[in-house]
């Protein structure tokens, strides 16, 4: 709690000093009041401006189904698909998409940045330590679209060169063209992007684990290693869920950077093809509505990417909430959560 | 144990080297296992710098070999050719305007808003409440929160906030409305660097304000707020930082009009209900993605956005001192996570010197 949570001011005389000081008390709660409305306002009026596209489509919204390129570009065009209502859609390449761009990425990160912050809170000497902390800043501080254009300019025509063979292309081409840029640079990038922020928040827990936690287990005959493991990542363990959760939020977030290097096609990538799985190109949930925003002022087209935005939203506050249950058990060890 | 412990501890005196201290253990005596998971660790902070290392290289070489001060002179023009499609002089204006109108919106908020929840919210349940509601605005996706605001911005009520169409629909798209939405990407940092301002402020002070006749509010307004100027400084600068990188709002809330495009009429409210676009938005329209694709001169943009992103981390840490302060809770990276608006409350609560 903040330091002044238990104290109360003497309230000894009234009058005007004192009903000056109610009114800004009244004044400044009534401003968070009104932040509470506001993000109340949010999450219902996406979800009401949401409600066409999921009552037309019913739960096989979130199905497979027909190519989700051409139901969007029915929807700009404003011609209906024949047989089919001026909403239809089926978004599972898209839902795919964001999964499977989400989910390696984050679990790349873990490991990396766990042991990241093992480097820089246990082994690392004093100058190195020194300098990682501003390495870690500025990576967490470049803005996505520098890691866009990096990549997409950079690394995409490296891949496109020497991983894509012309057998490779031509195998799956009767469905999909392959090009530089696909799932693997978007997964590589965006675990660049999440790592620094991961690193950030599991060394800040490494750094606080009472130092005699580890003398303890230093003096029991354990060596370094397996003190860090056994006292230190256990200690930490709900800083990385909490790390864990909060990184994967930013990358279901994650629009500009994925719309460039993701190859922007609404195509679920089938793993069953293997390696050319991860050359196959996908387009994640917030990347497709940053591309078809031209069309939020078309009806059909508006209330589908509510829709789309709706389940970010979604799963963005239900991510928040298991965040929080995370870091409760932070609070035994003397971190105020 | 037994009350002659001390003594017993004397009388054999044992051979002096079994009490000299074991030498440092090795690395090399640690199962393969261990040592493998050391050098992974090395391995890893190793390839960390130079990830950075290797950006900021590539950034700096392709953006001072593309970088001509005519770039930064020249506003924006449509064309085909490159050569005559000019530079990036409105971008860095809309900037810097954007994040001007952000701040303007945020700090207030924020400081005002940071203010209530430590000093007179406090645990209260709508206290509690609006903090699940800032840490929900932090983990909400740029670009669901721009959508939210041209739905917003677009009620014709609220036209004189933006840039109308020809036919007289309203756009919702404006520096201000983007400016407005850009705000909450700033509050939540703001609101964390100015409660934890407020929370190492020792209640003693507090009490002797108090005790010399003063109320609450002026006791916020003479004493406190001026004792966390540095922490408002630091929340605004880190607040900056977001606005200044985000591209989705840009996209979907200015206009993304390359040129500052002023609506008509009072000349500083016409630009305010303008479009425009920023470094961030020129960098995507001129990258393979969008529509301008002219590689150089998204190099060149991002370049001025990675020197403009690098001063406010500089100032960052001058402002909170993060360099010159042996801290032992790891603060400073709880300041990084913080820097994200990732986590508000997620820190040690006490550093252990004060």
């Amino acid at each position: 709690m903040p330091a002044g949570a238990t104290h109360r001011p003497v309230r000894a005389r009234l009058g005007g000093a004192a009903g000056a000081d109610r009114r800004t008390e009244r004044a400044l709660g009534a401003l968070a009041a009104l932040t509470l409305v506001l993000i109340a306002a949010m999450i219902v009026t996406v979800l009401i401006k949401a409600w066409p596209s999921f009552q037309a489509n019913g739960l096989s919204w979130f199905g497979a189904g027909g190519n989700v390129d051409t139901q969007l570009r029915a929807m700009d065009e404003g011609v209906a698909l024949p047989g089919h209502s001026a909403l239809y859609l089926r978004a599972w390449p898209l839902i795919w998409g964001t999964i499977i761009t989400t989910v390696p990425a984050v679990l790349i990160a873990l490991a990396v940045s766990t042991l990241a912050a093992i480097f820089i809170t246990e082994f690392a000497p004093a100058p190195v330590r020194g300098v990682l902390e501003p390495v870690v800043r500025l990576l967490a501080g470049v803005p996505s679209v520098v890691y866009g254009l990096v990549a997409i300019l950079a690394l995409a025509p490296w891949i496109e060169d020497h991983l894509i063979s012309e057998a490779r292309k031509r195998s799956v081409s009767y469905v999909v063209q392959l090009s530089g840029a696909n799932l693997m640079l978007a997964i590589v990038i965006l675990s660049i992007m999440i790592t620094p922020i991961m690193i950030a928040l599991i060394a800040g827990a490494l750094a606080s684990v009472p130092p005699s936690w580890k003398e303890g287990s230093a003096a029991l005959g354990v060596n370094r290693w397996r003190t860090i493991v056994r006292v230190c990542l256990r200690t930490a363990r709900p800083a990385i869920v909490a790390a864990t959760v909060l990184a994967t939020a930013r990358a279901l977030g994650e629009a500009i950077m994925l719309s460039m290097v993701s190859g922007s096609r609404g195509f679920a990538a089938n793993p069953l093809d293997g390696f050319t799985f991860l050359f196959e190109p996908v387009r994640p949930l917030a990347a497709t509505i940053v591309q078809e925003s031209a069309g939020l002022t078309i009806g059909p087209m508006s209330h589908t990417l509510y829709a789309m935005a709706a389940v970010l939203l979604v799963s963005a506050a239900m991510l928040s909430f298991a965040g929080w249950a995370a870091k409760q058990p932070l609070k035994r060890y003397g971190i105020r959560a | 144990m037994n009350a002659h412990g001390g003594a017993e501890g004397l009388t054999p005196v044992p051979p002096r080297q079994s009490m000299r201290r074991p030498p440092r253990q090795s690395i090399a005596s640690w199962p393969l296992l261990d040592r493998a998971g050391y050098l992974l660790c090395w391995a890893t902070g190793i390839a960390l710098c130079l990830i950075a290392v290797g950006i900021v290289l590539y950034m700096l070489i392709k953006g001072i070999s593309y970088l001509r001060p005519s770039l930064l002179l020249e506003s924006p023009a449509p064309s085909l050719q490159q050569s005559k499609a000019g530079g990036f002089l409105d971008p860095i204006e809309g900037t810097f305007l954007l994040t001007a109108v952000a701040i303007a919106i945020a700090a207030p908020i924020g400081v005002a808003l940071a203010t209530w929840l430590s000093e007179y919210g406090q645990s209260s349940r709508l206290a509690r409440a609006v903090e699940s509601a800032v840490e929900i605005i932090a983990g909400t996706p740029s670009v669901v929160l721009a959508i939210f605001g041209l739905l917003v911005f677009s009620q014709s009520f609220l036209g004189f906030l933006s840039q109308n169409a020809a036919d007289g629909a309203v756009t919702g798209q404006s520096f201000l409305t983007a400016g407005a939405i850009m705000a909450l990407l700033a509050l939540p940092l703001i609101v964390g660097a100015a409660r934890e301002g407020l929370a190492q402020i020792p209640d003693r002070t507090r009490e002797a304000s108090h005790a010399l006749g003063k109320t609450r509010a002026t006791t916020i307004r003479h004493v406190l707020l001026p004792s966390i100027r540095p922490n408002i400084a630091e929340g605004v600068v880190l607040g900056m930082g977001r606005v200044i990188g985000d591209t989705a709002i840009v996209i979907i809330l200015l206009g993304g009009t390359l040129k500052t495009e002023p609506e008509n009429g009072t000349p500083i409210l016409g630009l305010l209900r303008g479009t425009g676009s920023t470094l961030t938005n020129y960098v995507y329209y001129n990258s393979p993605a969008g529509e301008g694709n002219a590689h150089e001169k998204a190099y060149a943009a991002a370049f001025v956005l990675l020197m403009i992103v690098l001063a406010l981390n500089f100032a960052v840490t001058r402002i909170s001192g993060a360099g010159n302060r042996v801290d032992r809770t790891g603060g400073g990276w709880w300041r990084i996570a913080g820097a994200q608006g990732l986590i508000l409350r997620l820190r040690p609560a006490r550093e252990p010197g004060s």
